[in-house]
């Protein structure tokens, strides 16, 4: 169980720093949303015994993070009708080195945390620490508000991985409303997103620098 | 049970304002609402309900101590809006009037939450209905300061989501099954694991404190504050800060349970003197009288996590704070936005000479601004006095010094601004404008009413109102 379990988020640690390596915004939203995938289908392994809740839970986070969410950032991007190349404030080839480490890292550094004996030996708290930690890098930098809307949805991920250490303990109610919220902001991101593509004719967030002291 | 009608009525009067056809009419909702609400939060004041020690949802002792104030200033700000929304009649507000009910109901929800993922939801909840708030001007300012509420916002609420799993984890690590609301946790709290306890600490102060506005992650207030209509001001300053400074106090007794008061302690100490600190730096520099309001937003909540920090007296004392800083900020907030719209501008360079265009929305402003920076007899005084007592009585002496000299310098920067724009010979372009802008009853009235209450609140504190405070500190240091 434990070893499909590690190789998802294996996988999503991979997309990590695919996500920090690519240029073009449509393929990052589909890394994305191949994260949210790989990350939602691990409930599936985690349980020996299978409970229809929790395969509720999976199917909702596999139905928002792998189809509602970048179908909403799709189409954001395209009635937008924004530039599909990435503009870096911090290099591609930096912004994948510092991912590498910062994996590296939280490999090393989720020793220091004590687990139950069920979650050993998973990768689930290396792996959250690690797309939290990637999901900043894009959130600074990349300077169009599609991207960061990526990197604030990889930086859900790795919150969703350590949510998954509670998951037989916080009642379906919790998991649902957190998935509703996620999904009611990303859709606000979007109607915003609109409104500032017309208000400034490009939603690159530099132009936004009216407001400083 | 009427605990539960303070999240419904707004609610459904939120459905109602999409539903309802007529744009004149519509704002009537708003007070309409908003007196149901605070009769019903008054009532519940004076006859606490018993909750259930299981409740997720309750108005208990520490939401019995915050919301009546909300509700209050809420209903105060609802008459308010009607004449206001009345002169933008330009503006559709549809989505705004139905916006601000679905805030009332979701703040009331979340001073009730007693489970730590609940409190978590309807916080994050509360961010969400804010930002249709935030663009109602439809300016690109507007946008920039809304997306910018959203990115900063969102960052610090997926903080306190990880904060919230890490406190669940080390719960059920220390043995406990799946209950997570707060009295089992404090109950629990020797066994809750030590080092996922601190994490989640770490995450949840940072997390609520960007939604509080706390230095370092206050950069989005002034960017909001500055463009939200005053309304909208008044309410994210007196309104959705309480929520994340009550659910700090909540996830703070937790910890403390857990055995590590000294470092919350600590924390809160820090990061609010440095709060204080930054916020009495940016207002001695500012220029901007709407900006201003948000800086000494940012000092109020520097009080607010600093005082929590001395002791049991120290968090009474801060619960008396937070009903002043509402109500004084709601005055400020809602005569800052008559004199905008009076002036047309905002900036010291621009304005000037507002006494003799607006004189008692002017007069409003300075007595207001002489309130917040805690000038006697005022409420924010007396709050004020008991957090330094507070202070001493904790051997807090320099922390003590230090947070008089970050007064000291805020009502320097204040008093500086604030007479800069009310004083001199208006410019000749506002002069025409004391013709086309006309202080009605209905703009005055109401920041008026407020800073009579933050009087009131200075002079006779009502023994009910301590009796809340008292109850609530009880609530969150329970007697081991």
């Amino acid at each position: 169980m434990s070893s499909s379990v590690n190789l998802l988020i294996g996988l999503a640690m991979g997309l990590n720093l695919l996500a920090l390596g690519s240029s073009r915004m449509p393929s990052v939203i589909r890394i994305v949303a191949a994260q949210g995938v790989a990350l939602g289908l691990i409930p599936f392994f985690m349980e020996d015994r299978f409970g229809w809740l929790v395969a509720l839970v999976a199917a909702g986070t596999v139905a928002v993070k792998g189809l509602v969410i970048p179908n909403l950032l799709h189409r954001a991007m395209r009635t937008a009708k924004i530039d599909r190349e990435i503009e870096p404030s911090i290099g591609f080839v930096p912004s994948m080195l510092l991912g590498a480490g910062g994996t590296m890292a939280a490999v090393d550094g989720a020793q220091l945390l004590p687990l139950l004996s069920e979650h050993a030996g998973t990768l689930l708290v290396p792996g959250a620490l690690a797309s939290i930690f990637t999901g900043f890098i894009l959130l600074i930098g990349r300077v169009t508000a599609i991207s960061q809307v990526c990197g604030y949805l990889i930086l859900d991920n790795g919150i969703y991985l350590i949510g998954l250490l509670l998951i037989h303990s916080t009642p379906l109610l919790v998991e649902s409303g957190i998935l509703l919220d996620l999904t009611v902001a990303v859709f606000v991101i979007g109607i915003i997103m609109d409104r500032i593509q017309r208000a400034f004719d490009s939603l690159d967030t530099r132009k936004l620098t009216v407001l400083r002291e | 049970m009427k605990g539960l009608l303070l999240i419904f009525v707004p609610v459904a009067g939120a459905a109602l304002a999409a539903a309802w056809p007529s744009e004149r009419t519509r704002p009537w909702l708003l007070p309409a609402v908003g007196v149901v609400h605070t009769a019903l939060a008054f009532w519940l004041l004076m006859h606490p309900p018993v909750v259930a020690p299981a409740a997720w949802l309750g108005f208990d002792q520490l939401a019995r101590a915050v919301l009546p104030v909300v509700s209050l200033l809420f209903l105060v700000c609802a008459a308010y809006a009607v004449p206001y929304l009345g002169l933008r009649a330009e503006r559709p507000n549809r989505v705004f009037v139905a916006s601000l009910l679905a805030v009332l109901g979701l703040m009331s929800a979340a001073h009730q939450a007693r489970h730590l993922g609940l409190l978590w939801i309807t916080t994050e909840a509360v961010t969400l209905a804010t930002v249709p708030l935030l663009h109602f001007n439809g300016t690109p300012r507007a946008f920039e300061a809304t997306w910018k509420y959203l990115l900063i916002g969102g960052t610090g609420i997926a903080l306190s989501l990880l904060g919230t799993f890490c406190l669940g984890y080390a719960y059920i690590l220390g043995g406990g099954g799946g209950d997570l609301t707060f009295v089992t946790l404090m109950a629990h709290g020797a066994a809750l694991s030590r080092p996922w306890v601190l994490t989640a600490w770490v995450l949840l102060l940072v997390g609520y404190g960007t939604k509080m506005g706390l230095a370092p992650m206050h950069t989005w207030k002034p960017d909001a504050y500055g463009e939200a209509p005053g309304i909208v001001g008044a309410m994210l300053a007196g309104g959705v800060t309480t929520v994340a400074f009550a659910a700090l106090l909540r996830v703070r007794a937790v910890v403390d349970a857990a055995g590590e008061a000294a470092v919350t302690s600590r924390t809160l100490l820090v990061i609010g003197l440095f709060s204080m600190l930054v916020a009495a730096v940016f207002l001695l520099g500012t220029r901007d009288f709407k900006r201003m309001l948000a800086y000494s937003s940012v000092e109020q909540m520097g009080i607010l996590a600093s005082g929590a920090a001395f002791g049991a007296t120290g968090v009474w004392a801060v619960l008396f704070h937070v009903w002043n800083n509402s109500l004084t900020k709601g005055a400020l907030f809602l005569s800052a936005g008559t004199i905008r719209r009076a002036a047309g501008a905002r900036t010291s360079e621009e304005v000037r000479g507002m006494s003799a265009i607006t004189p008692q929305s002017a007069a409003i402003f300075v007595a207001g601004m002489l309130a917040i920076s805690a000038c006697p007899p005022f409420g924010p005084f007396f709050s004020e006095l008991r957090v330094l007592r507070a202070a001493f009585e904790t051997g807090h002496g320099a922390a003590a010094g230090m947070f008089l000299g970050c007064l000291l310098f805020a009502f320097f920067g204040m008093t500086r601004l604030v007479l800069s724009i009310v004083d001199g010979r208006p410019r000749g372009g506002v002069r025409n404008a004391r013709r086309r802008i006309r202080e009605t009853a209905g703009v005055v009235a109401p920041p008026l009413v407020l800073l009579g209450l933050s009087l009131w609140l200075g002079l006779a504190t009502p023994e009910t109102l301590r009796d809340a405070w008292a109850a609530a500190v009880a609530q969150l240091s329970p007697a081991p």
